[in-house]
């Protein structure tokens, strides 16, 4: 196919700002045949690959955009899934502009490839056509435990599995998934499509036992006392923080974890849930990342008129991907940048009322190189509200480190690991993912199992040679 | 899917369920709940463990039907299975050492109360029991309580079964008689907590209360539980849910527990018009 020198992007139909944002279907409607052929025809099939470099995961980029425009969506596929085990995942909720796209050649002199938006469609395609199932693997008869099924626990328990392990999931919620199904809403990531991965790996034979919490149902001692030969932990960073500011026991003051879990996980937002969320008229969201743009664009299709992100450093700084922030704006969300809530104001009834804010300016860069948001004295100014969600960040839990003796943290709560391995301090037990790093990617969780998964293998494969 | 073994409807409205949960029945340990959803779109409903069989790997629940989601619980009958059951959650109440306790229950909190008192006993603690119901049709557990108790005190508000008053008189009366406690233990509606605490603090007697925060995955990741306990803010799901009921905030826990106050009512009418239930 001839090569398409567009420098713009191949637009992704989306529903209409006024309609999407009075429901809860997926936005982005992906692409149809012909704008992934065209999209592909962009790749320049650079020989040096900078593309490569930008995935933290290393997916053969080019190699799977040069099926697609050959119109091959199925070996496409094959080369996404040999190093992203949740490829339509990825395709809808990476940070491509800070990672793949943000290294594209085609970047320099107008839009990158829409890499994520080409890995979204192979991966759409070959869920919707029927291929050979991948042969089951010989299982070699050993046993590991995996805690989370989040997408570090999903990615290390597939690669397990694939190695011939007899795999285990432990999850303490009902459902698994994790903050793919609790956290990130249906209308950015359909809970079908996490639905249909998790089925994937469960016809792979892994096991995914949903209710038992670790540290209270079973300790990870336990698992190892059931005949688990290694164990990967990757129980997310579930824990909210709050600012710690006068006001936030009150009604209508929400952790963005709360909100979120409350919508997505327990489906408030259908007319006849049996878990109630406030819809609240006038909510301000307190951060700046994906998890306040999700919280936001969930009020608003909750009904609110007003929906306001309040956020300390300016639009330049916002950590949310790019394409959130802009549907986020277009369905009217008003961004209060620079401005941080110092107090939340109620009613004699305990019901929010308003926050009260203090106008920022940015000061000298700090440690991770973003100026400082400093305060402009005298610069209180209150906004009426009757919901404020607070979406500050998340730590881990301390459940696990509290229950299980010899397992180290740093001064976060995350478990230290040698690195790469992610071998934590006690023997056998490996650990990735949020619960490392604290709040990250799904791209960055799932490398992390992959690769802790590899090392669990050498470790158990020297184990029984040695014995 | 968790079968349920056994169903005893101990009053009009109060519920006894023995479940089949082996790993929670092997772990279960008095002061810890679990959680439960009846069916697959049901909501998550935290209930205390109220006893365990771990040779038979089941655990008794004892819940009292207050609106939509306790109603369609029990819907569901012995041979039934509940659909998800996950626990034990929450920190084991702290009994070692206790040597003499005034055990406090007020209506359903008595379900919770009693593993509690029981456990004291098994200890060789002395235990003295106070509970407390609206009128005689709502009294549960009392010839258990009576088994384990030197002392007990059945009161009911208006008067039709055992002595007439708030569980806080009888409680006043056993402390001015010179009973010296270790500690009270009181279960029961947040006010009746809240009160408790009130009359031991001039007492100057230790006292726990357990917490019965709005929740939702009773595992420390949605913060919905949240308390202030001594100036602190605490979740009750996983840093309780006992706590010192001298350092609870209790007016700012019973604003919150009111938060969804409309959206049960509508609901409660809802699930009455579906289950054929008089809405009362
Ligand atoms: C609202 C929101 C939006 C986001 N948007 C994006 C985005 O657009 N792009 C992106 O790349 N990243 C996004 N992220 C971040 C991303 O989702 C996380 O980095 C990723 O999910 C981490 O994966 P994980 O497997 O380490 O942990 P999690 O996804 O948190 O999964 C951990 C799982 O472990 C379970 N668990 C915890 N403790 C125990 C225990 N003791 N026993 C048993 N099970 C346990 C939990 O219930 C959970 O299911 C978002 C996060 C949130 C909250
Ligand atoms: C740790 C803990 C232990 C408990 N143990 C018992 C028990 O042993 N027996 C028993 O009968 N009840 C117990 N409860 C209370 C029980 O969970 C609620 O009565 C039940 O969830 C009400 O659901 P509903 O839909 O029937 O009523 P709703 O109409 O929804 O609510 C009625 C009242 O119950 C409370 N409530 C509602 N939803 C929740 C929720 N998700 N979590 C906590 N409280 C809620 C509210 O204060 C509300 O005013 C316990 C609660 C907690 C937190
Ligand atoms: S996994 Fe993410 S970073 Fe890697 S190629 Fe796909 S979209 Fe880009
Ligand atoms: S850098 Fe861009 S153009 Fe070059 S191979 Fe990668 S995706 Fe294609
Ligand atoms: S119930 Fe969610 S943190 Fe306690």
């Amino acid at each position: 196919m001839a090569r398409n020198m567009s420098p713009k992007k191949t637009e992704m139909p989306a529903q209409p700002a006024d309609v999407r944002s009075r429901n809860f279907e997926e936005v982005a409607l992906g692409y149809t045949h012909e704008m992934a052929l065209a999209e592909a025809a962009r790749c320049l099939q650079c020989k040096h690959k900078p593309c490569v470099s930008g995935c933290p995961v290393g997916i053969d980029i080019p190699g799977f955009i040069g099926k697609i425009a050959e119109d091959d969506m199925e070996s496409a596929y094959r080369i996404l899934i040999q190093d992203n085990a949740l490829p339509a995942v990825c395709g809808r909720v990476c940070p491509q502009e800070s990672q793949c796209e943000g290294v594209c050649v085609r970047g320099i002199k107008g839009e990158s490839v829409g890499i994520g938006r080409l890995e979204r469609y192979a991966a759409d395609w070959f869920a919707t056509h029927a291929c050979d199932l991948p042969p089951k693997p010989v299982p070699n008869g050993l046993r590991v435990a995996v805690v989370g099924a989040g997408p570090s626990g999903l990615a290390a328990a597939g690669e397990l599995a694939r190695m011939g392990y007899e795999v285990t999931i432990y999850e303490a919620l009902h459902v698994a998934g994790g903050v793919l199904v609790y956290g990130i809403p249906e209308f950015r990531l359909p809970r079908a499509i996490v639905l249909n991965e998790v089925k994937a790996l469960e016809e792979l034979g892994v096991k995914v036992e949903t209710n038992v919490v670790i540290g209270r149902t079973l300790t990870v001692d336990e698992l190892f006392d059931m005949g688990h030969e290694a164990v990967y932990i990757g129980s997310g960073a579930g824990l909210p923080n709050f600012m710690n500011i006068p006001g936030e026991s009150l009604k209508g003051v929400y952790s963005a974890n709360e909100y979120l879990t409350r919508i997505n996980l327990m489906n408030a937002f259908l007319k006849d849930a049996t878990t109630p969320v406030m819809a609240g008229k006038r909510v301000a969201v307190v951060g700046g990342g994906n998890v306040a743009m999700d919280a936001a664009r969930c009020a608003r299709r909750m009904g609110a008129q007003e929906v306001y992100i309040v956020y300390r450093r300016g639009m330049q700084e916002l950590p949310a991907r790019h394409e959130e922030v802009e549907h986020a704006v277009e369905e009217g969300i008003i961004f209060k940048t620079l401005t941080n809530p110092v107090r939340i104001l109620g009613d004699d009834k305990g019901w929010v009322t308003g926050i009260e804010c203090v106008e920022m300016d940015l000061g000298e860069p700090d440690a991770s190189g973003r100026r400082r948001p400093v305060v402009k004295e005298g610069s209180e100014f209150t906004l009426a509200m009757d919901t404020v969600i607070i979406a500050i960040g998340t730590s881990p839990n301390p459940l696990l480190r509290n229950t299980t003796p010899g397992l180290d943290t740093n001064k976060w709560g995350c478990f230290i690991t040698n690195g790469p391995d992610g071998l934590t301090s006690r023997e056998g037990v490996y650990a990735g993912g949020d619960a490392v790093t604290g709040s990250a990617t799904v791209i960055l969780a799932m490398g992390a199992g992959k690769q802790a998964a590899r090392a669990i293998d050498q470790y158990i494969q020297e184990k029984h040679a040695n014995e | 899917m968790y079968l349920i073994t056994s169903k005893e409807r101990l009053t009009n409205n109060v519920v006894r369920m023995d479940v089949s949960a082996p790993l929670v029945a092997k772990k279960a340990q008095a002061g810890q709940f679990i959680i439960l959803r009846a069916k697959e779109d049901s909501k998550r409903i935290p209930l205390t463990v109220a006893g365990q069989d771990p040779n038979k790997g089941t655990v008794t629940v004892i819940y009292q039907i207050v609106g939509a989601g306790t109603m369609e619980l029990d819907t569901l009958n012995q041979g039934d299975s509940l659909h998800d059951f996950v626990g034990p959650l929450g920190r084991p109440s702290k009994l070692d050492g206790l040597k003499k306790v005034c055990v406090v229950g007020g209506g359903v909190g008595c379900a919770i109360a009693y593993p509690v008192a029981k456990k004291l006993h098994e200890l060789g603690a002395t235990v003295h029991s106070v509970v407390g119901f609206r009128t005689k049709d709502l009294v549960i557990l009392e010839d258990e309580f009576r088994a384990i108790s030197q002392a007990i005190r059945v009161m009911t508000d208006d008067g039709t079964w055992g002595e007439k008053g708030l569980v806080t008189q009888a409680l006043k009366e056993l402390l001015d008689a010179g009973n010296a406690y270790d500690e009270v233990i009181a279960i029961g509606p947040m006010p009746m907590m809240k009160f408790v605490s009130l009359l031991t603090k001039e007492y100057g007697v230790k006292t726990t209360v357990s917490m019965n925060a709005i929740m939702v995955d009773g595992t420390g990741m949605c913060g919905g539980c949240r308390l202030t306990v001594g100036g602190k803010t605490v979740f009750a799901c996983v840093d309780g849910p006992d706590f010192d009921g001298h350092e609870v905030n209790f007016d700012e826990a019973i604003s919150r527990s009111r938060m969804y106050a409309d959206f049960e009512a509508h609901a409660y009418e809802d699930a009455c018009r579906l289950y054929g239930r008089e809405v009362g």
